[in-house]
């Protein structure tokens, strides 16, 4: 310890750092980020950060993004997809503020991106990163609520409780009946949660060109998806994974989209269902090319 | 465009904070004012914060609006920002300049009981004026006359001297755990045990507390003392090696004592002593340092069983994984941010239940 580094700033007010975190709490992170690489689909304890957001809001996409951002990034934050969401607009405006670095709502254009629920329509280039916000890391929780006995079966490559539990819902069910947050296997080892995003968007990460990197920040977990690695949902051969199915005639209403992830919305006047994309800055775009042409 | 409620532009988020500070705009209320007049109030965000800045903590106490939820999640975000730059030597409480001391196991300790300011004994009547008005040399968080130079020797080093508390063997050398820096796992070093419950929320670790003493868990201790007093820290000099102190925090530290609460001694002699449960916390923090000592007594207790936990306030997992105010506020809270996403997902699952739950009856 520096005698120094005590006495050095003795200003009464509060200040800032770049990038919000001090550099050795960014030098953990990075860290960290390289053991979850080298080992796709293992959670790994990180000492997580309290953030100037909310516990449960993001904080740890948020501090993946901090750890990796510099000047020359450009950051984009998606939330259910979409640009203009509460959430995504506050992380947005926070990593501009504190990292001052230019932000973009093209995924094209991003070196950066972190999401809420949704991997882009756009398929994302090599050079690029995708950062999830993982509320529940733990893909046992819904069968082992307890980390220690879920951690030792993780050891143990221990899945029977999960396959019992989709087995469960086929016998009860007639179908598997989980929704989002689909269990996978990562590179053929570890189960894992890929975050709330929709069965719809899993194939995507299945041998993705790019890195995925997901930070839960209350339960202070980080797990990686090197790019080109294997990533399967846990199915039966007679009970396939299925991704969600939009009624036959539902398309877009805004860009006449079908081949899209929807988001279901209600007309306030007609009180008819429709749908719209639920990537508006894809919507935008293709709305974009269609009145071009 | 109006298609959905949640979704907005910079401007409605804007509008919104602009909404929440308008109602507190022209108070008057001065971050000054707080530090003064709301001492318990600063001193319960500092303790969940795990930051010991009463200037700061007033200023997040004004700036969440009375909402400490809110002020201790500010500060603890903005500890966040700071490096750790070492650790402190290990401090004695039994050097505390004491405010108040109290021992509830015997009647009279050497150096007496120290009620110090506390309205502990006092008609809680609400708006009734104050028949004893302050005297003006009386500073409520100065030392009070106690021994020499306010300093009293603790009274579990007297219940160890007489064989009737376990001598505990340190259960960890080297650098503390720190939790601000490494994830928690279960079971957790004691010293992650303790700066686990040190930054719980006072209201979550009453209830468990309470629950072990209504019979959920075994432990059900006696307070063989606790203390709130100026606690001095040193740090060892870089060059001289020398300990400097470097200021003083106020605080609050339990030692309770009691059967059943696991033993942690070595030895077969000392399983007829009792053992102890510690608390500690920042500033004038009572009711939080009592809840500590008895969550750590019963997570021991818990884990020496044979059977296991007796309730939940014995389980160490689910005590420390949920009495972090900032983390369960923060998920609970979450709820608010659309789950469209999901919410469809899972609407697609049901639909296709019930598809085929009108096909077999059909």
């Amino acid at each position: 310890m520096k005698i120094e580094s005590l006495l050095g700033d003795r200003s009464p007010g509060p200040s800032y750092n770049y990038a919000f975190l001090d550099e050795p709490s960014k030098r953990e992170l990075r860290r960290k980020i390289l053991k979850a690489v080298s080992i796709p689909g293992h959670q790994v304890p990180f000492g997580s950060r309290e953030m100037p957001l909310a516990r449960g809001w993001g904080t740890g996409g948020l501090q993946l993004s901090l750890a990796l951002v510099g000047l020359d990034d450009v950051y984009k934050a998606i939330d259910q997809g979409s640009d203009a969401s509460v959430n995504a607009v506050n992380m947005r405006s926070l990593v501009a503020r504190v990292a001052e670095v230019e932000t973009t709502l093209d995924t094209r254009e991003a070196t950066i991106v972190q999401t809420r629920h949704r991997v882009p329509e756009e398929p994302l280039r090599e050079d690029q990163i995708l950062v999830f916000q993982v509320p529940i890391p733990e893909p046992l929780e819904r069968v082992e609520p307890r980390l220690s006995r879920a951690r030792k079966m993780h050891a143990e490559k221990d899945y029977s409780k999960m396959w019992l539990f989709l087995y469960e819902s086929v016998a009860k069910h007639g179908e598997i009946t989980v929704g989002a947050r689909y269990p996978v296997i990562v590179n053929g080892t570890y189960l894992m949660d890929p975050s709330p995003i929709p069965r719809w968007d899993l194939p995507k990460l299945h041998e993705a060109p790019y890195l995925s990197l997901f930070g839960a920040g209350r339960e202070k977990r980080i797990y990686a998806i090197p790019p080109h690695t294997s990533v399967e949902p846990l199915e039966f051969e007679d009970y396939r994974f299925r991704i969600e199915r939009f009624p036959g005639e539902a398309q877009c209403r805004r860009c006449g989209s079908t081949d899209t992830f929807l988001d279901e919305l209600i007309d306030e006047e007609s009180g008819e269902t429709y749908y719209t994309c639920s990537d508006t800055s894809f919507c935008d775009k293709r709305l974009a090319a269609r009145e071009e042409r | 465009m109006g298609y959905t409620a949640v979704k907005g532009g910079e401007e409605a988020i804007k509008g919104a904070e602009r909404l929440e500070y308008a109602a507190a705009e022209g108070s008057g209320l001065t971050v000054e004012a707080v530090e003064k007049g709301l001492k318990h109030a600063v001193d319960a965000v500092m303790s969940e914060a795990g930051l010991y800045a009463p200037a700061l903590a007033a200023r997040a106490v004004a700036e969440a609006q009375g909402d400490l939820a809110e002020a201790a999640f500010l500060l603890r975000a903005y500890r966040s920002t700071l490096p750790r730059v070492g650790y402190t030597a290990p401090a004695d409480t039994g050097e505390m300049r004491l405010v108040r001391r109290v021992s509830s196991a015997f009647k009279d300790v050497p150096g007496g009981q120290v009620l110090g300011p506390t309205r502990d004994y006092s008609q809680r009547l609400l708006g009734l004026r104050r028949e004893e008005t302050p005297q003006p040399d009386e500073s409520p968080n100065g030392a009070v006359n106690a021994g020499e130079d306010g300093k009293l020797s603790r009274i579990t080093d007297l219940l160890r001297d007489a064989g009737l508390v376990a001598e505990r063997r340190p259960e960890e050398s080297g650098e503390p755990f720190d939790l601000t820096r490494e994830a928690l796992r279960v079971p957790a070093p004691r010293s992650g045990r303790l700066q686990s419950l040190a930054r719980g929320e006072a209201g979550a670790m009453t209830a468990l507390a309470y629950s072990s003493l209504r019979g959920f868990g075994a432990v059900h201790p006696t307070l063989a003392e606790f203390r709130v007093g100026h606690l001095p820290l040193r740090v060892e000099h870089p060059h001289l090696g020398e300990e400097v102190e470097i200021g003083e925090v106020l605080c609050t530290e339990v030692e309770a004592v009691g059967r059943e609460m696991g033993y942690g001694g070595e030895g077969e002699d000392e399983e007829a002593a009792m053992s102890l449960g510690y608390g500690l916390a920042f500033g004038r923090g009572e009711r939080k340092a009592i809840s500590m000592a008895i969550l750590d007594a019963a997570i021991r207790a818990g884990a020496e069983r044979a059977e296991g936990p007796a309730g939940p306030a014995e389980d160490e997992e689910f005590v420390l994984y949920h009495t972090d105010g900032i983390e369960a506020t923060g998920f609970v809270e979450h709820l608010k941010l659309p789950h469209y996403v999901t919410f469809q997902s899972s609407l697609d699952r049901l639909r296709e239940v019930q598809r085929k739950g009108a096909k077999v009856e059909d």
